[in-house]
């Protein structure tokens, strides 16, 4: 998070950079740019797991984009290609600048170059080479006064460091591929604890609400309750198998 | 004279009016406004921040003495909606941070307000005092009671009068309803009912009954991993108590008949802007998300925030909006750094002014925008320390897309995303604007001849 506006930086012959030959050539590619962003897309859902409860609707878009990500790099092969990789550093340290992926599509096919967006990396570059630890707290904004210690991620992973990152992130590559029970999943999972009072629960009342709603307002007709019920019963399920749990404890 | 105001002459010429808040350098994030309403009359104009509290201004009377001294607001009552709480079967917090307060229309001399955290809305009574009953014959003036056997005669207690008071009181809890964050209330135009929505369910409530709601929109996937959009905002008709509208983070907008079925998962209508292919990025879903959508006062219109634009919709045509107005567009090729920093998932709200002709809604840098419909002018204008004389009149901003930079210019490396205007208020009648910028609320009117 910039707390004050981003003045460019003057870096030597960064004015020679744009439009030279030289300049084309140290801007990253399109596919590590791609990389890039799927790689910071994994580090937010990852840095979801704080004291307070996520954003759903900032998770799902994050989780929509990784996605896409994911789609249009099976699409064009280099999916495969990840897997079989030797492991690099820690994904921030690979970090580039993204202009491209600014662009649309239109303007890709047209060759723009847009400056503005990779002078803005540069500049956040810089401030990241002059302290590092400020990286992973501008990524995480809203937590960056919270005990590091307290983070979630960080307990679920003991002994994570920079460098079993990549490991992590094999996993969580696996189990998009495999569509099996995936990170993405585990996130939503957390979220999606129903509460229940259990003591109605319990004494056997949840038969007659819905999740703690009553539809008790009787002038609505019944036809739909059939949609709310199957709901009910999925939850009713999941419910089972807590009780199931707390009672043979 | 008007020259040095820009290239084109406004209508209105905003002045500073009023701000509210500490100049200190740091500020405390339980300060950060985080909803501003003004009540159906525009005399009360309340606020809600991150650390639960809520308050409400009231508009002192106008004085002919002091004719440009046109109403200023005051504080009329604080007092502490939400407290935090701990959910102990999540082990995670529940922050107290107010998201939003709607008005009742006033029935009586009391004043009403709905205001909700993500979990729990309370209803809130503000309610004056200016009386008080003495002569009590069973105790004393201090309260103490006092002994029968030494009461000999009997008295009427009378009213005397007091300091005023002003006294917010909780009338209504309405809890244990959301498993998922709430983004929006609203009043029904029966005055009796009101919807809280959260992130993929929406419930209604009798303002009567608490203890028990009836979901009326449910998005939930029967398999989360399913989960691909989420409800962003919802809002009632203003006159037809059966039509309400919610928005996705797709960037759609589906309005609901409440008369068709109970559970309004079927939609009436159906609002959604084909996505211009040769625009698409990997930020196009992102910035497409609604962050807010508002009826117009008359009804016809629904118009709705995304990330970079806001749209006017026409009720009757769902295939695409009647107008599109330019929020901050040169923000597109800073997409990925926004998405870095977390800049991209800004809510941004918007609101129409009280003849529906002009709508405003807030950009970075404490820069807000208006957008005349009728005549297409478009304004931004900033909330700032430095423009806050007294009836100072607000020049206008321009940030500089590349190129030179003129000299009153600002070029978009140097805005500040720290600073960003998500929550305005527009008088339902007169040209007053409330504008929270962070922990800071600014008043605006328009110049008084």
């Amino acid at each position: 998070m910039f707390v004050r506006g981003l003045k460019r930086k003057c870096f030597d012959g960064e004015e020679d950079i744009e439009g030279t030959l030289a300049g084309i050539k140290a801007i990253p590619s399109y596919n590590l740019q791609r990389q890039s962003l799927l790689d910071m897309s994994l580090v937010k859902l990852q840095l979801c797991h704080m004291l307070v409860e996520p954003n759903l609707c900032r998770s799902v878009l994050i989780a929509n984009t990784v996605r896409q990500i994911q789609e249009e790099m099976t699409q064009d092969g280099t999916w495969q290609m990840i897997n079989t990789q030797s492991t690099g550093q820690a994904s921030l340290d690979r970090l580039v600048s993204t202009d491209i992926l600014c662009r649309s599509s239109r303007e890709q096919a047209e060759g723009k170059h847009v400056p503005g967006c990779s002078t803005f990396n540069k500049d956040f570059e810089g401030d990241q080479a002059q302290d590092n630890s400020e990286t992973m707290s501008t990524v995480s904004s809203a937590q960056a006064p919270r005990n590091l210690q307290s983070n979630v991620w960080e307990m679920e992973n003991p002994q994570e460091n920079k460098g079993n990152f990549q490991k992590s992130l094999d996993q969580i590559f696996e189990t998009l591929e495999n569509k099996s029970p995936n990170s993405v999943e585990d996130l939503f999972s957390e979220v999606d604890n129903s509460y229940y009072d259990l003591d109605t629960m319990l004494t056997g009342m949840m038969s007659n609400t819905k999740m703690g709603h009553c539809d008790g307002l009787e002038t609505f007709s019944s036809p739909t309750t059939t949609a709310s019920n199957s709901n009910c019963k999925s939850d009713l399920n999941e419910l089972d198998h807590i009780v199931e749990i707390l009672v043979e404890s | 004279s008007l020259a040095g105001l820009g290239n084109f002459v406004q209508d209105v010429l905003w002045c500073f009016s009023q701000v509210k808040g500490t100049i200190d350098i740091g500020v405390a994030e339980a300060d950060i406004i985080s909803t501003v309403e003004f009540n159906h009359t525009g005399e009360l104009l309340a606020t809600g921040d991150k650390g639960g509290r809520v308050v409400i201004f009231q508009r002192e009377q106008e004085s002919k003495n002091q004719p440009h001294r046109r109403g200023e607001y005051n504080v009329y009552s604080t007092f502490q909606s939400h407290e935090p709480e701990f959910d102990y079967l999540k082990s995670l917090e529940i922050e107290e941070k107010i998201n939003k307060i709607r008005w009742l229309p006033q029935q009586n001399a009391a004043y009403f307000l709905l205001s909700t955290n993500d979990k729990t809305v309370k209803l809130w009574k503000v309610s004056e005092r200016d009386k008080r009953p003495e002569g009590y014959n069973l105790k004393d003036e201090d309260g103490r009671l006092r002994d029968p056997s030494m009461i000999t005669m009997l008295r009427v207690p009378v009213l005397r009068p007091m300091d005023l008071m002003v006294e917010a009181t909780p009338r209504r809890v309405f809890a244990n309803a959301h498993t998922y964050h709430i983004n929006s209330i609203s009043v029904n135009s029966d005055y009796e009912t009101y919807m809280s929505a959260d992130d993929l369910r929406i419930n209604l409530w009798n303002f009567e009954i608490t203890n028990q709601s009836f979901n009326i929109v449910d998005i939930k996937p029967a398999n989360m991993e399913e989960l691909t959009e989420v409800i962003t905002a919802a809002e009632f008709h203003p006159h037809h108590c059966n039509t309400f509208v919610y928005s996705s983070s797709k960037g759609t907008i589906r309005l609901c008949d409440m008369r068709t079925s109970a559970l309004c998962d079927r939609h009436a209508k159906f609002f959604e802007e084909p996505e211009d292919p040769s625009n698409r990025s990997f930020f196009s879903e992102i910035i497409s998300s609604i962050s807010d959508v508002k009826f117009s006062h008359s009804g016809r219109y629904i118009m709705t925030r995304d990330y970079l634009t806001v749209k006017v919709w026409d009720l009757n045509m769902e295939n695409r909006p009647i107008e599109t107005y330019q929020v901050h567009d040169y923000l597109r090729s800073k997409l990925c750094s926004l998405y870095e920093n977390d800049c991209i998932f800004d809510k941004f709200e918007c609101v129409w002014n009280g003849s529906d002709s002009v709508i405003m809604t807030g950009s970075y840098n404490n820069f807000f925008r208006m957008f005349d419909r009728n005549t297409k002018r478009d304004v931004t204008l900033e909330a700032s320390r430095e423009n806050s004389k007294p009836r100072a009149i607000l020049k206008p901003r321009k940030v500089c897309v590349g190129g030179k930079r003129r000299k009153d210019e600002i070029s978009v490396d140097s805005l500040d995303f720290s600073k960003k205007i998500l929550h305005t208020a527009w008088h339902p009648a007169e040209n007053i604007i409330a504008v929270a910028a962070t922990n800071n609320l600014y008043i605006f009117q328009d110049k008084v001849n």
